[in-house]
């Protein structure tokens, strides 16, 4: 991988990282609010079946993970593994995929 | 007190000395009484013993520091110190390093001035209090001493990273408005061995002896790359 | 390697993002359940009233404020303009999280 593809990288790791920091705000206070007292299925999807704002706001949530975690975990692979080259890019390929598509079956899960 | 010092290269062993201590007694006072009375086969390295040159440079205790510039005092716990050479950068004998990798990432990193004028030109004026002057003149006084390059994790991580001199120098060259090789210099800076790979652990800033904080430029170089990826002239 | 302010805070953020890292693909997996039906998912969030199940949730919870805290330093340190008052960023993170962690035990 070529330096300016590195420098891509990083600015779509921080790019990324700003708009989970928005995300996760809400996630998290939405999470201590709903699980007063206990979850059910029925509570959640009360919520958010048929709801087009979490529908969209959970596909920006997942689309920017699988950005941002195979991205910062290529750091954690080279320096702490010592793993570099293009099968360990390739094999991160492969975890953005699992993201994606993993979490859009869940995004997809509780709106329909 | 006990003093073990390193000796040998990578492969080698800590031998411990008996120095007496003194009042005012820094380090390289230590290391110096080693060498003249107890083991005259002890390398090590040290020129202006007062702060400017930066030579003395090792490890003390674990972190890296100017020996001239460290009082025993300050260190020595329960009467003992141990004295290695700098981390990351091969072993020549004992206490002294080949600094000679360290240099080579200045210049890959393009740390050298490039300017435009000649000497029959006038000199370019340049306002003190420019932002531009600012930044180059809260950075330029590294006399690359390696103490950063010890200090940081992401080199022990990564050995073609290049580092917070190298990476703090590219970053006073490029904020120099007289220098034109600006987009030359962020495409060596750039990438995986270059600012992006800082994880702003700030050991640099922590132990620089004077006072300078790799971190902001490389942090500089980190928008600056950006901004050239941005208008498409990486 | 010495571990001061910045290296802990940055070696919080790592080892919590790798943990999260780990669990989001369970997590993932978990909600998406609830495509085969809302029983299914019923079944797994069963799994919920046992406290260690809780004790890691609010585990999860607190990583997460973790590695958001670590990466508000970050970009603050990347992308603002640089002051003396780095150091307290790393302090600020931990504060946050620590209130994250809080308010959702109390929540539990």
């Amino acid at each position: 991988m070529n330096v300016k593809a590195q420098a891509v990288l990083w600015v779509a790791q921080r790019a990324s990282a700003a708009v989970l920091a928005l995300c996760v705000t809400v996630h998290l206070a939405t999470m201590v609010y709903a699980i007063r007292g206990g979850l059910s299925a029925a509570e959640i999807l009360s919520r958010t079946r048929g709801s087009v704002g979490w529908l969209v706001f959970y596909t920006v949530f997942v689309l920017a993970v699988t950005v941002h975690a195979p991205i910062g975990l290529r750091a954690v692979l080279e320096e702490w593994f010592g793993w570099r080259g293009t099968a360990r890019d390739v094999l991160l390929v492969g975890l953005t995929l699992l993201l994606a598509v993993l979490g859009m079956r869940a995004v997809l899960g509780v709106f329909l | 007190m006990q003093v073990r010092v390193w000796r040998g290269k990578a492969d080698g062993a800590f031998q411990a000395f008996e120095v007496p201590r003194h009042a005012s007694q820094t380090v390289l006072d230590a290391v110096t009484h080693i060498q003249r009375v107890l083991d005259p086969t002890l390398a090590y390295r040290f020129a202006c013993r007062v702060g400017m040159c930066g030579s003395c440079a090792m490890t003390v205790n674990g972190v890296p520091r100017w020996t001239c510039r460290t009082h025993v005092d300050k260190v020595v716990k329960n009467d003992r110190m141990e004295l290695a050479p700098l981390r990351n950068l091969p072993v020549i004998r004992d206490l002294v390093t080949d600094m000679s990798g360290f240099f080579d990432k200045w210049a890959k990193a393009k740390g050298r001035f490039s300017g435009s004028r000649t000497r029959n030109d006038d000199f370019q004026k340049i306002e003190p209090d420019s932002s531009g002057r600012i930044a180059v003149d809260a950075g330029i006084e590294c006399i690359g001493c390696a103490v950063c390059y010890s200090a940081c994790d992401v080199v022990a991580a990564r050995p073609d990273y290049l580092g917070p001199a190298a990476l703090n120098r590219a970053w006073t060259l490029v904020q120099d408005e007289r220098d034109t090789r600006t987009l030359e210099r962020l495409r060596a800076v750039a990438g995986d061995a270059g600012c992006h790979s800082c994880h702003t652990h700030m050991s640099c800033t922590e132990r620089c002896p004077k006072g300078i904080s790799p971190t902001a430029g490389i942090a500089g170089l980190k928008r600056k790359v950006s901004l050239a990826l941005l208008r498409n002239t990486l | 390697m010495s571990l001061h302010t910045g290296t802990l805070a940055a070696l919080v953020h790592r080892l919590s993002g790798i943990l999260l890292a780990l669990f989001l693909p369970v997590h993932f997996y978990a909600i998406g359940t609830t495509l085969e039906s809302a029983a299914a998912f019923d079944a797994l969030l069963a799994w919920t009233q046992y406290p260690l199940i809780k004790f890691g949730e609010w585990g999860i919870v607190l990583l997460l404020a973790a590695h958001l805290g670590g990466g508000l330093r970050v970009l603050a340190l990347e992308f603002l303009p640089w002051r003396d008052w780095q150091k307290s960023l790393a302090a600020a993170a931990a504060a946050l999280a620590l209130a994250v962690g809080l308010a959702f035990a109390l929540a539990l």
